[in-house]
């Protein structure tokens, strides 16, 4: 049994955002948390598990120890079956090859929208953030994965700017919106796992991390939760998911 | 915005028809080359990110400096900072513009953006590649089913969102970008400027094919018989390249596929610099490391052998298995 002190938020994160994903799938992952989960998850229980990077990169299989720093670098590709140009392997979402989309987030909401560009006004931003990358096309063309620090600020009942839509104002906006496809899965932070229920697509707790009570998520999220009516808790990170995490992020880029 | 955001077809082409397309030696210095690019005029960046980023190019521009210029890069790293903090660069359309997910957001952009000073056109990174495949192929937009019912795409009046034709669903028309120049740096190519490129391309065969000239930097000069030996490394005809510049370790400090990989200790000097200090933490790296070097060799010598080394030993690693 391993105490909730013998591992970092961010490595609870990253195992946690692991489990999500299941062996044959094809997953877009975007740099830090995503890249490392998506790779725990390959050298765990998903050794069939295809990962796709916007850089342009089919199947990679990043080594342990030389994490990229972004998804547009030479180590991306090490042992990759393919290399494209960043528009082929985007468009490869709009066609359809991509089962899960697999993204970190700043700012999110309860239709599960997710804001990198702006905190404030957009025509006077108190904070420029950087922008979406490939976050919006990921989001808007496949079911989506996001890995995220559990914060107040960052769980708002209204993103202050969609970057990457979610269900955007919940019922079928998503679609209406010209987005019949996608659309958020799973929110994974330290705290807790989440869904989307199925009428309103507001987001709900579907299980809670070893350790954490309702009252500690609701507290630290700034809108009204709804829980599962089947409220799981969370397995705990077992050695071999931890030991294989700290292998892979020896440097301690992401986990730290 | 005055100027119309596609030039029409007829002017595409006469510009087109305006080059000098024929087979000759296309070297020149770095100095030459930034004489190529006008005060204001819109400029294509190769690469992505920390790589292939043509940065002697961008370092001898800043050099000779420039006004006004409009630039398109598919994701920006520090090479943004140092466009907009030097003043040559006012815009800049992409769609990420960070120093790295390592180091986080630039106060640089911030500064400048959030002043005033600058713009930053925000597109998705799908929206940028299909505006330079719509500049390659000389058609006036493509269509895509991203940036729908997003903020970004409120932000961007440019994009036109319209009902298909055929099947009656939303979808979204970018236009073309066709930049007046687009520098991109390549591992080799020879003196025509038939540019062999390894490993991720990123977006750059569809902006040298979109752009009306394009300068080339390039890690060595080979001969015309040894690009012939593999025509499939190949990715940029030479009747797209108006100028050729053999500049080693012309991405320093970022990367270059195969050749080296970032230089980390550089980078993360600069970034302290320039975080504590955005404007004059800038200035100053300008002055040491841009404007008083005589020349890219004498910059290189300022990132010292020793991490030069160290990033060549990296990035001939990926060869290694």
């Amino acid at each position: 049994m391993i105490e909730p002190h013998r591992y970092t938020a961010n490595e609870i994160l990253t195992v946690l955002s692991a489990r999500q994903l299941k062996d044959g799938q094809v997953v877009f992952a975007g740099v830090g948390v995503p890249l490392l989960a998506a790779t725990l998850a390959q050298r765990t229980r998903c050794p069939g598990l295809t990962i796709l990077f916007e850089g342009g990169v089919i199947g990679a299989f990043v080594e342990p120890g030389k994490l990229p720093p972004s998804t547009n670098d030479q180590r991306c590709t090490k042992r990759a079956n393919m290399v494209l140009g960043s528009a082929e392997v985007l468009l490869l979402l709009q066609r359809g090859y991509v089962d899960v989309g697999f993204m970190g987030g700043a700012q999110i909401d309860q239709y599960g929208n997710l804001n990198s560009s702006f905190i404030g006004d957009p025509a006077h931003p108190k904070t420029r953030l950087p922008g979406t990358g490939g976050g919006n096309d990921i989001s808007s063309l496949a079911h989506m994965i996001v890995a995220m620090k559990h914060e107040k600020r960052r769980f708002v009942e209204r993103v202050d700017f969609i970057t990457s839509p979610g269900f955007i104002s919940g019922g079928d906006s998503r679609a209406k919106s010209g987005l019949p496809t996608g659309g958020m899965f799973r929110v994974v932070t330290e705290l807790a796992v989440f869904s989307f229920e199925d009428e309103e697509r507001r987001m709900k707790v579907a299980a809670l991390n070893p350790g954490v009570s309702r009252e500690e998520v609701q507290q630290k999220t700034g809108f009204e939760l709804i829980f599962d009516d089947d409220l799981a808790v969370t397995e705990p990170p077992s050695e071999h998911e931890l030991a294989t995490l700290r292998l892979l992020d020896s440097e301690r880029l992401f986990t730290a | 915005m005055n100027e119309a955001i596609v030039r029409p077809y007829l002017q595409l082409r006469e510009e087109l028809s305006r080059r000098d397309k024929s087979l000759r030696e296309k070297v020149v210095t770095l100095e030459e080359a930034a004489s190529f690019v006008q005060d204001g005029a819109s400029v294509g960046i190769g690469g992505s990110t920390m790589s292939r980023t043509p940065m002697a190019m961008i370092w001898a521009l800043i050099r000779a400096r420039k006004k006004h210029l409009s630039c398109s890069r598919s994701i920006v790293s520090t090479d943004g900072d140092l466009l907009f903090g030097s003043g040559i660069c006012d815009h800049m359309i992409t769609s990420w513009f960070a120093q790295s997910i390592l180091w986080g957001l630039s106060k640089v952009m911030r500064h400048h953006v959030e002043k005033g000073l600058a713009r930053y056109d925000e597109w998705s990174h799908m929206a940028v590649g299909m505006r330079f495949r719509a500049g390659a192929m000389g058609v006036p937009f493509m269509p895509i089913r991203s940036m729908l019912g997003s903020d970004v795409l409120k932000q961007r009046p440019e994009a036109k969102e319209i009902d298909c034709p055929f099947t009656g669903e939303k979808l979204l028309l970018v236009p073309a970008l066709n930049p007046e120049v687009a520098l991109i740096h390549v591992q080799r190519c020879d003196a025509y400027g038939n540019a062999q490129i390894d490993g991720l391309q990123f977006m750059d065969i569809d902006l040298a094919i979109a752009a009306n000239r394009v300068i080339l930097t390039t890690e060595r000069i080979v001969s015309n018989d040894q690009i012939r030996r593999a025509p499939d490394k190949t990715k940029i005809p030479f009747f797209c390249v108006d100028a050729v510049v053999e500049v080693p370790y012309g991405c320093a400090p970022h990367e270059c596929y195969g050749a080296y990989e970032p230089m980390m200790q550089h980078m993360e000097a600069y970034v302290a610099q320039v975080n504590g200090d955005p404007i004059g933490g800038l200035n100053d790296y300008l002055e040491r490391y841009v404007y008083g070097p005589k020349s890219w060799t004498e910059y290189l010598s300022l990132i010292g052998m020793g991490e030069v080394l160290d990033a060549t030993r990296r990035g001939r690693s990926i060869y290694d298995d």
